[in-house]
């Protein structure tokens, strides 16, 4: 971190730049945003972190809540509370000294830009490249995202095992799946890189390994089912719904079977 | 009397792959409709009546009149129940050209 306490934070091409005073926050950010820091990105986003020690100035039960007024956004939890304006693209942020609320607050912020903008979404599951060409495994909770990305072979570079970042290629022909440090089960995995989206998988256990053609309108609901989506808000939930169907038009989608074991990838490709 | 099927506004709805897909404003629930029940969704403008729907389920799928009918019945009271569609007595215009 440099002496003025900030960080640049590059995920999916949208850099973050977060400023503290305190310099308790430095290192605690560096380890937990490692490679995806990018001290020469140009931020699209500033936030000044004020750290709060006294725990008893937020309320540590409270789940995430988002919300939008006056062109500003507001997301709080038990251990932040955040506030920015979507015009000046700069917002202020009081924590707790954890690496999770400017994790979480990340989410938010990346799941809304992409939003608002139609570019694409944020999606629970896990992706990999291999051959330049990237793999994204979504599914509930215990579908084995974190598994498969494990049992990749040495030529695969692993995106996330959690939270995978898709938003649509340049060209508008198909879309890009980005490396994420939103980690799950395994910390540190997700690589700053990026590729086209081959496929995307809907995974479930079974006693071999298999993939079928998943069609399109249970394409489209296995995606609204796992794209993080915060806010209330109408207009943007529509946008998400559009980028979803427009995904499912380009990118094949498979229900996959796996046993698990690393026999797996053999049958991707 | 006639009746008559509105769309709710609190939804969105994409046709993908010839089958159209709901999202709730409300809950961000999702409703995926089968063929047929793509046709009658796509009737339910609030001009065509009940009958006028089953009439044209009628002739493209081949099931017969009270078949037709009760089927639409049943789809739209499934619809109604998920707070997808309204159903009312007095049409919201012309009945259009079939």
């Amino acid at each position: 971190m440099q002496p003025n306490h900030h960080v640049i934070v590059d995920i999916g091409g949208v850099a973050v730049r977060l400023t503290c005073a305190d310099r308790a926050l430095a290192p605690i950010l560096e380890r937990r945003f490692g490679r995806f820091l990018n001290p020469s990105a140009r931020p699209a986003f500033e936030f000044e972190i004020t750290l709060i020690t006294n725990q008893d100035d937020l309320d540590g039960d409270e789940d995430l809540r988002v919300e939008t007024a006056n062109g500003r956004w507001i997301a709080k939890r038990g251990d932040f509370h955040a506030e920015w304006s979507v015009a000046e693209r700069t917002g202020r942020i009081w924590q707790t000294p954890n690496p999770y609320a400017i994790d979480s607050i990340l989410r938010v912020v990346h799941t809304l830009v992409l939003a608002s903008e139609g570019e694409g979404f944020l999606l629970h599951a896990s992706s990999a490249v291999r051959d330049g060409r990237a793999y994204v495994f979504t599914g509930p909770s215990g579908a084995g995202k974190s598994t498969i990305v494990r049992l990749a072979p040495g030529d695969v570079t692993i995106l996330t095992d959690e939270i995978s970042y898709i938003r649509k290629a340049r060209d508008g022909a198909g879309y890009t799946a980005f490396g994420t440090p939103f980690a799950g089960e395994l910390s540190d995995v997700g690589a700053p890189v990026n590729a086209p989206v081959e496929a995307l998988f809907r995974l479930g256990r079974g006693d071999d390994n298999r993939h079928e053609r998943l069609d399109a309108p249970r394409a489209v609901r296995t995606l609204m089912r796992n794209i993080l989506f915060f806010a209330d808000d109408r207009t943007l939930v529509g946008r998400v719904f559009d980028t979803a169907v427009d995904f499912v038009r380009r990118i094949p989608a498979f229900e996959l079977k796996f046993a698990p074991d690393a026999r797996v990838w053999s049958t991707l490709q | 009397m006639s009746r008559f099927v509105v769309r709710s506004e609190r939804l969105a709805a994409r046709k993908v792959g010839g089958e159209m897909v709901l999202l709730s404003a409300d809950d961000s629930s999702l409703l995926l409709l089968n063929e047929v029940g793509t046709v009658v969704w796509e009737a339910a403008d609030g001009r065509t009546s009940l009958d006028a729907i089953a009439d044209r389920v009628c002739a493209e799928y081949e099931v017969d009149a009270a078949t037709a009918r009760r089927d639409v019945e049943e789809f739209v009271a499934a619809l109604a129940a998920a707070g997808m569609v309204t159903t009312v007595s007095q049409g919201t215009g012309d009945e259009p050209a079939a």
